[in-house]
């Protein structure tokens, strides 16, 4: 289960390495308190759960096939998150930290173009904003996210250090 | 026929429920029934051909063909992270 409606668990995600790594590279996303110089006070996820679970496990899947070497894990929070708290971890455990560094990248942005997953910005007076990306989601008029976002040259392998 | 049609974020509070079913034509294509969609839901309108559709939990096309049974939702940009 990628997605969880309780806190999300970053010690148990951390427990799980193998004798073979030597790097552990942890993004955590976190709820911030403005957005655009609008104040925030909470925010509200909501998710296609089933489909959210088959796109984060396909995004999983994906990058570690792009990044040998790489195991790849995340955890992404569903419900009303206050400030401070985690809405989405990614944990990637690799032999080296440029194979580390670079799948963890891969899997977050992957995962905020592709994944269904939505949130609204609560304000102070307890009124609602859903943020809505400008940028044409991958999931757009059918495209395939493995093959976009795999064969993009932001995300390739030849371009890192 | 019958297809199951799924609202989420800015398409629920438009629609004013999380889902729905809805009784169409043999041969309704994804496209179609968006189209209809948006005639009774005028904020569906702000996008102009179709926003992005899956059928059965699988991105879809705007050309695909509906079967009876099939659980459809179009989707608003996403916004996970």
């Amino acid at each position: 289960m990628y997605l969880t409606h309780d806190p999300i668990d970053l010690p148990a995600l951390l427990a799980d390495t193998r004798p073979s790594d030597g790097a552990v590279c942890l993004f955590v996303g976190v709820v911030r308190n403005e957005s655009d110089g609008k104040e925030t006070v909470a925010i509200e996820y909501q998710a296609y759960e089933a489909m959210a679970e088959m796109e984060l496990a396909h995004v999983a899947a994906s990058v570690s096939q792009e990044w040998p070497g790489a195991f790849v894990q995340i955890s992404h929070r569903v419900g009303r998150l206050e400030v401070g708290e985690p809405s989405v971890a990614i944990l990637v455990t690799a032999p080296h930290r440029a194979t580390a560094f670079a799948a963890c990248r891969l899997a977050i942005e992957w995962l905020k173009e592709t994944v269904p997953i939505w949130k609204k910005e609560i304000r102070p007076d307890g009124s609602g904003e859903w943020v809505e990306p400008k940028t044409p989601s991958l999931l757009s008029e059918g495209r395939t996210p493995l093959s976009d976002t795999l064969f993009n040259p932001k995300f390739r392998q030849e371009d890192l250090p | 026929m019958q297809v199951r049609v799924l609202y989420f974020a800015s398409f629920r509070d438009a629609a004013g429920h999380p889902e729905e079913i809805r009784e169409i034509p043999p041969g309704t294509r994804v496209a179609d029934l968006w189209e209809i969609l948006s005639r009774e839901v005028p904020a569906f309108g702000r996008f102009p051909g179709m926003p992005p559709a899956a059928v059965n939990r699988l991105s879809t096309v705007a050309f695909h063909t509906l079967e009876d049974g099939d659980e459809v939702a179009y989707l608003p940009p996403v916004a996970g992270g």
